[in-house]
């Protein structure tokens, strides 16, 4: 046995080899990226360019006719993981004092039993989103609304670093423990509900969600129960009005019990 | 000539200790996703184990028979001992040290973002550079494997390349520029985002990048298969290779089309472009050139022992074939999985077909039938074949293997047939429960229950070749004689040069990853908006 030929790209099958292979891609890329664009019926190049740039996944410029503006104002607000992670001791203390004027609903060590959200332990960054969204008209509330106004960009960052200082509740281990409704653990992945503890917490928690336990129960149903019919829609991606409108009813009151039973407000009432 | 014998098994036994507890993983997640187990109501528990059991049966356990197979093919066939012996056990050490680095951040649940990484997911850094220390480990084997086989052709200029060497460089090298995608993306992607130092990552581009590795990586999986078909399957049963050109031209087919064509990963993507799309459409169908050459070539191979054997008439050398040996048996299932997986995966490369069963149980079902079914139960043949020249000691219990093989060929039958099927009915895949009750999967949940007693089937077949392996070490100590590869019915007077070297194929494997992906990288790359903010998972719960 040998072997025939010093170098192989001096050979002639080595020729015939890479021939065959530039005629088979500059055919097959023909095809895919001239013919087939320009026989499909339903594409609409608007000439041989036009198609071979669609078909090679060239982004089409946007066209200059006015998107449709929803009748309704969305959040501004971009939230990022690293957004108001690290509060300075400073803000934190300005914080303190900007929020005496929240005391009266949210309690003066961040939970009452007004049936206003709980703040103590709150990410900063979901306090400080629906600040701006409330001071923007994205979420609009009486009380909130007004209260907002009148803050700075910076009051807001310190409100929320103070709430978010605050230590939350420890969970009460005398109470007995209410399973989770399958809501909360489950989901509903036929109706394209995910398990409300993969963004609020207990199973994993994502960016932007609020810690939801201990929440009073008439809050997380009324915020359910808005998203549902439309009238909060400063969720980012509409992810908090899908999920809510393929919500049953039960389900809603569910998931607003579960959640309410849990910790602070458990110790809060006393039960 | 075996004289690394330690080095060889440690490869081995590395990569079956790690097969052995990810597929208890594998059959615990079928189990408590089925209607036979009442749901964990947890499913970062499912994610979790889902990630380790990919991560170690994608990246850890092939690559570790590869690495392993490769220095005992280095030896053998080229005769000579090992060049770079330290630098083998760097290696090893490596993916050791890279696994158990990716498995710590697995097991704590800081990581569950499954084996593909699936930005903008992010978990633990350690979890990515775990990863990224095992393909640093395979690449030293890809540059030994270089350098081995450059030695022996200085040494012998004149004589054609092994066939089994010729085949395993091909494998190594299509290894290493396969992993050149995934490396792109963990690098310069995923590991920024996972130590902070970005808060964004594109994730078309990083799916892009995955696609470059994604199906060449199977390839790469097959080709140990593949080099048993040819070299060991014939030899074994007492035949001969039917053609050994035919057999050099299948490999370095796959060297060149199984790179090119990763993008039918991509069908369902927005961000690559339709004429991409189907160019890599084409040349996915390009591998049914080489995977039938090798049906070909290997079932008129075995007919030939058949008839050696004195098997007359069309079909009379089938029943003359020796099927008690358990190579035999390894081939026959593993042919039949490769058909039934090969016919499903021409629906999976289908830029029209692939509609119908994207994103579900189909697709998990055809790569556990190819993977875990066609390329696995060869795994096994290959051990079984080698282990009496690595440990010196004869493996006697011919019985067991066959019952062992036969549960591997039923259990994975029993398990991926009924999974394609409730694919077919629309059960998407990637989820960690189901409810059956709902109308919409209640038809499934029959199917989904065989799927997990099939499961069980292959525990149990993984038990038996533990312990036929365990049985081998006790044995008492025997000579088992030279290994010896397959010969070839008319070894080739001349060889043409293209056939006895790797340049030209690696040529044209680098040249047609440029032309089909160059530019949807290079227009990715360039485009502004394309990022996400990424999403941190395993922090505060």
């Amino acid at each position: 046995m040998s072997v025939r030929g010093n170098s192989i790209f001096r050979d002639r099958w080595a020729i015939r080899c890479i021939a065959l292979t530039a005629v088979l891609f500059v055919a097959i890329a023909f095809i895919g990226l001239v013919l087939l664009p320009l026989l499909q019926p339903n594409v609409k190049a608007a000439g041989l360019w036009d198609a071979i740039c669609s078909a090679a996944g060239i982004a089409r410029k946007p066209t200059n006719t006015t998107p449709v503006a929803p009748d309704f104002k969305i959040s501004s607000v971009v939230v990022t993981p690293e957004m108001l992670d690290t509060a300075d001791a400073q803000s934190i203390g300005r914080g303190a004092t900007l929020a005496h004027q929240c005391a009266i609903c949210h309690g003066p060590a961040g939970f009452s039993r007004a049936d206003s959200p709980n703040l103590s332990g709150q990410y900063a960054s979901a306090i400080y989103k629906q600040l701006k969204d409330f001071q923007s008209g994205a979420r609009s509330n009486a009380i909130m609304t007004p209260f907002a106004a009148k803050l700075t960009d910076q009051d807001m960052i310190d409100v929320a670093s103070y709430y978010a200082y605050l230590p939350r509740l420890p969970e009460d281990r005398t109470r007995q423990v209410i399973v989770a409704p399958q809501i909360v653990s489950n989901g509903a992945p036929l109706r394209n509900i995910p398990p409300c503890g993969s963004c609020h917490g207990s199973i994993d928690h994502k960016v932007g969600s609020p810690w939801l336990q201990g929440q009073p129960a008439a809050y997380i149903k009324a915020q359910l129960q808005a998203f549902a019919r439309g009238q909060r829609n400063n969720d980012i991606s509409q992810q908090m009005r899908n999920i809510a409108r393929q919500m049953t009813p039960q389900e809603i009151d569910e998931a607003a019990r579960y959640y309410s039973s849990l910790s602070q407000s458990a110790q809060l009432t006393g039960r | 000539m075996l004289t690394n014998k330690r080095l060889i098994l440690a490869h081995f036994w590395l990569a079956f200790s790690v097969f052995g507890l990810a597929i208890l993983l594998g059959a615990w997640q079928m189990l408590i996703r089925s209607p036979l187990h009442a749901w964990i109501s947890n499913p970062e528990w499912y994610y979790r184990s889902l990630t380790a059991h990919g991560t170690v049966m994608g990246y850890v356990f092939p690559t570790l028979v590869a690495m392993g197979f490769g220095y005992a093919i280095s030896e053998t066939s080229l005769n000579q001992p090992l060049i770079g012996r330290r630098w083998a056990w760097a290696g090893f050490w490596l993916v050791l040290i890279g696994a158990v680095t990716a498995m710590v951040p697995v097991s704590l649940g800081l990581a569950s973002v499954l084996y593909t990484f699936y930005p903008p997911m992010i978990g633990n850094p350690f979890y990515y550079i775990g990863v990224v220390l095992v393909v640093v480990g395979s690449w030293i084997w890809v540059a030994l494997m270089s350098i081995n086989l450059a030695a022996w052709k200085r040494a012998n200029p004149d004589k054609p390349v092994p066939l089994a060497m010729f085949a395993n460089v091909a494998g190594s090298y299509l290894w290493a520029w396969t992993a050149v995608g995934a490396a792109l993306e963990l690098l310069l992607q995923i590991i920024p985002a996972a130590i902070g130092l970005t808060s964004t990552i594109d994730a078309g581009l990083s799916r892009v990048f995955f696609s470059w590795t994604l199906h060449a990586i199977v390839y790469f999986w097959l080709i140990p298969a593949y080099i048993a078909y040819y070299t060991i399957v014939p030899r074994a049963i007492g035949g001969k290779v039917y053609s050994d050109a035919m057999a050099r031209i299948a490999f370095i087919l796959f060297l060149v089309v199984s790179m090119p064509i990763g993008m039918h990963h991509t069908f369902a993507d927005p961000q690559v472009g339709a004429g991409f799309k189907f160019i890599h459409s084409a040349f996915t169908a390009l591998v049914a050139i080489p995977t039938l050459l090798t049906v070909f070539t290997i079932c008129a191979s075995v007919e030939i022992a058949g008839r050696l054997r004195g098997g007359k008439g069309p079909f009379g050398w089938i029943a003359a074939l020796p099927w008690d040996n358990p190579i035999m048996l390894a081939v026959t299932f593993s042919f039949i999985m490769l058909g039934f997986g090969g016919a499903g995966g021409l629906i999976n490369m289908s830029y029209q077909l692939d509609a119908t069963i994207h994103n579900t149980q189909w697709i998990t079902g055809h790569f556990h039938l190819i993977f875990g079914g066609a390329i696995v139960i060869m795994y096994f043949a290959i051990a079984y074949d080698l282990w009496p020249h690595l440990t010196g000691r004869q493996l006697t219990n011919l019985r067991l293997m066959r019952t062992q093989l036969w549960l591997w060929f039923i259990g994975m039958i029993v398990t991926t047939f009924p999974w394609h099927w409730v694919g077919i009915l629309g059960m998407p895949r990637r989820m960690a429960y189901y409810d059956y009750t709902n109308a919409a999967l209640e038809p499934t949940a029959l199917s989904v229950s065989i799927s997990v007693v099939g499961a069980f089937i292959l525990v149990i077949s993984a038990i038996l070749f533990f312990v036929v392996l365990l049985e081998g070490q006790r044995a008492p100590r025997e000579n088992a004689g030279p290994y010896r590869f397959s010969m070839a019915v008319h070894p080739p007077v001349t060889l043409p040069a293209v056939l006895n070297g790797h340049a030209l194929w690696v040529t044209l494997m680098v040249g047609l990853t440029i032309t089909n992906y160059g530019f949807p990288v290079y227009e990715l790359v360039t485009r502004s908006g394309m990022s996400v903010p990424a999403i941190y998972v395993g922090g505060e719960r």
